[in-house]
């Protein structure tokens, strides 16, 4: 058994629920806090983030179609689908950080319950932002939350796996569809869990996530005219301005967020108010 | 058949008797008028009259109204209760209601725009977002905005010429309320009001340095935008601007609300009431000679309804009453601006060159002010700067539907996305249309409707954020969940 040779994986980005690697054939090292190698992850392009770009974009409609009951059974399938393969996780976290197992089963448990919060979120954000308004005159008018399109995220560096999860699922679970860039350092759980939603229903395009450099495809995402916002919370703080301005071409939504709030779920999407007059 | 007898209106004038108008004007800092050092004229674009001179501020006016509002900020208005704030918000309501009538003549002089909409639109609903958001300033923990919001401290406030004190109104009711202080600019071309409003604070004895007022022109908001003084920046205006404010205050911890420009698409099913739709057409581009940024720009027809919309639009628009602004059967009142109506006229000889079909209602103007007929183009297709750009004036461009999808795909087909208008008798075709329509405010069955209570603001490169309503205090807080 000892003498066996382990078969290893070929880490790639996921980009329309398709496991593309990048087109550039750029790849990068990864090794763990022992110096050990661990893999070679594609270093995404451009052109690898336009391609998501246009596949999330083809998939924004559909599900902002899909029921807020819909989205939220698909999120909690993916919490589902996440506990079923929770030794994995464990493993690839502890061989890329070297945390304890407490630590590293902390932290995949905290993503599978953190999911199933987001989940929950899916059939009350009308509740919790809509409103009927109270206008002066004989008007029907009520104001909904909406999805804002297509929004793009930098996830931190650690923790590699919950930071991502903070990232796609307030984002998806409005309406959105996410193109999400992967902790550098540490991209092998996320693009497990990019194997996870391949397999939890989540339709083909609605998260996109890449692996490569923040400083790289940071600048690409602020200037890509078919975003519409940009969760910078993994991005260092000295690159913020830039990303800020280069995203004003298209007065894209950056924000940063500090915790998993009801307010990273409303800040990408949009209010409308609808008028109607009441009469005869 | 017997011609049926037509009458005409008799001039109905305004007088100006309640107004005082002082030769020059300075600024508001800490609660005092302070004289200016350098004056540009302000004029009636009805009849080119200069009213009066207006103080330009420079960088030593505007840090020093930034002081008076940090002041104001960190010794009185911080440590207020919310119970307080709200009753001077109150205060300036009622006063504001008290002299209504001031303010409505001033706007005019000083705007352009009729009488008629100045007295029953933009100084009641000024004086009702004041009311409106005086009851918040003691519930702010109830707003659902969180547990542990503050204010931003002090606020720059840039606002536009088209509704000046409807604007200061959206601007300065909800900072206060919300427990910040303000230095708020006015338009070049349109500060009378806003000094006007400084007498009020005076009069209900708002504590210095609260509201500050400081007038000029672009070189006077982009010292308030750069200034390290300010914790947030509130503009309304263009998105050319609105992208340079965007980036200007990038690099900063500043906080931005933008309310910008609009093309709006106004879109008539075959089914609508053909005759409240009309109605409906005229006021949503013509409203306040289409200077609004959530004007129905672009009228979208289906196909089937072209010929007779059309030519009942003509009629509808040979009656409206194009002319002296302090009449009060005015309709459509001056241009606000020269350089304005250069721009109309400008992009108006485009929409000739590119084929667009021009029609102008017969009109004669006066000697003197700036004055565009009302105006539409037929033939014109998505590509043409007409259907594109925001005129910003009484141009109104017609495109055509075959398919409701269709309808929508041409609605969203732009940058903007700050309103839209749908007309039909079927609720749910309204219900399907409002959601497919990427826009912050939809108006079905009706145009250009406006409540403090009622949040308004754009999609896409209309802007960042919600002015009115529970959305438009957030505007004002930070701890909302993100930065």
């Amino acid at each position: 058994m000892s003498n066996r040779i382990d078969v290893k994986k070929t880490y790639k980005l996921f980009i329309n629920g398709a496991f593309p690697r990048s087109e550039s054939g750029r790849t990068y090292e990864i090794k763990n806090a022992k110096g050990v190698f661990i893999a070679n992850p594609c270093l995404a392009s451009r052109k690898d983030l336009k391609d998501a770009v246009v596949a999330a974009r083809a998939a924004q409609s559909g599900w902002n179609k899909a029921s807020a009951y819909n989205k939220g059974q698909v999120i909690y399938r993916i919490a589902e689908m996440l506990e079923g393969r929770c030794a994995q996780f464990v493993d690839e976290i502890i061989n890329l950080t070297g945390v304890t197992k407490i630590k590293a089963q902390k932290e995949v448990t905290d993503c599978i319950d953190r999911l199933v919060w987001y989940a929950g979120w899916s059939d009350k954000l009308s509740s919790l932002t809509g409103a009927l308004n109270p206008v002066a005159g004989p008007y029907y008018n009520f104001t909904i939350p909406e999805s804002m399109g297509v929004i793009a995220a930098i996830a931190p560096e650690s923790p590699s796996l919950l930071g991502l999860i903070d990232a796609i699922a307030p984002i998806i679970v409005g309406g959105n569809t996410v193109v999400a860039l992967a902790s550098s350092k540490a991209p092998i759980p996320a693009m497990s869990f990019a194997e996870v939603l391949a397999t939890s229903d989540v339709p083909i395009g609605v998260i996109n996530i890449l692996t490569g450099k923040k400083e790289e495809i940071a600048p690409w995402m602020a200037s890509h005219m078919d975003i519409d916002g940009i969760d910078i919370s993994g991005l260092d703080a000295k690159s913020d301005g830039a990303v800020r301005i280069a995203g004003a071409e298209n007065l894209k939504r950056i924000f940063r967020f500090k915790s998993a709030d009801p307010g990273r779920i409303l800040a990408f999407l949009e209010n409308k108010t609808v008028w109607h007059p009441i009469g005869l | 058949m017997e011609t049926p007898v037509s009458f005409d209106y008799a001039p109905a004038p305004e007088s100006r008797a309640i107004v005082t108008i002082k030769p020059t004007y300075g600024h508001f800092i800490a609660g005092k008028f302070v004289t200016g050092r350098k004056h540009f004229p302000t004029i009636n674009p009805a009849t080119e009259e200069i009213l009066s001179q207006i103080a330009l501020a420079g960088k030593a006016e505007v840090d020093a109204a930034v002081a008076a509002a940090r002041k104001a900020y960190l010794t009185t208005w911080s440590k207020l209760s919310g119970k307080e704030r709200g009753k001077y918000l109150f205060r300036i309501a009622r006063i504001m209601q008290e002299r209504a009538r001031e303010f409505a003549v001033l706007e005019t002089l000083d705007n352009g725009k009729p009488i008629r909409e100045s007295r029953d639109v933009d100084v009641p609903l000024a004086a009702a977002h004041f009311f409106y958001h005086a009851g918040w300033a003691d519930k702010l923990e109830f707003a659902g905005l969180g547990t542990s919001t503050k204010p931003h401290g002090v606020a720059g406030q840039i606002i536009p010429w088209n509704f000046p004190l409807l604007m200061l109104a959206w601007k300065v009711a909800p900072a206060l309320a919300t427990g910040n202080t303000v230095v708020l600019k006015p338009a070049e071309s349109t500060s009378l009001t806003a000094l006007l409003f400084a007498e009020v604070c005076q009069q209900a004895e708002l504590p210095a340095g609260v509201v500050n007022i400081v007038t000029g022109d672009g070189s006077t908001g982009a010292l308030i935008v750069n200034h390290p003084g300010i914790d947030k920046i509130a503009f309304t205006g263009s998105t050319e601007v609105g992208k340079i404010i965007a980036r200007a205050v990038a690099p900063t911890h500043k906080s931005v609300t933008l309310e910008l420009g609009g093309k709006a698409a106004n879109i008539i099913f075959e089914d609508a009431a053909i005759d409240e739709a009309i109605e409906g057409i005229v006021n949503g581009v013509f409203f306040n000679q289409g200077h609004v940024c959530c004007a129905g720009s672009r009228l979208l027809l289906q196909e089937s309804i072209v010929d007779e919309v059309v030519k009942k639009l003509k009629v509808r628009m040979a009656k409206i009453r194009v002319g002296d602004p302090m009449d009060k059967n005015t309709d459509l009142g001056a241009i606000n601006s020269k350089e304005q109506l250069l721009k109309i006229q400008d992009l108006s000889k485009v929409g000739e060159s590119e084929g667009g079909a021009r029609w102008s209602a017969p009109c004669v103007f006066p000697n003197k002010g700036f004055w565009f007929a009302p105006t539409i183009f037929t033939g014109v297709t998505q590509a043409h700067r007409i259907a594109r750009e925001e005129i910003f004036g009484p141009v109104l461009s017609v495109l055509t539907f075959r398919t409701p999808q269709e309808a929508m795909d041409k609605a969203n087909n732009t940058p903007f996305g700050l309103s839209a208008g749908i007309w039909s008798e079927k609720g749910s075709r309204i219900l399907w249309a409002s959601q497919q329509l990427r826009a912050g405010v939809i108006w079905a069955n009706t145009f250009n409707k406006f409540d403090p209570t009622s949040p308004f603001g754009g999609y896409k490169e209309s802007g960042w954020g919600r002015e009115g309503g529970r959305h438009g205090l957030s505007a004002y807080l930070k701890g909302v969940g993100h930065e």
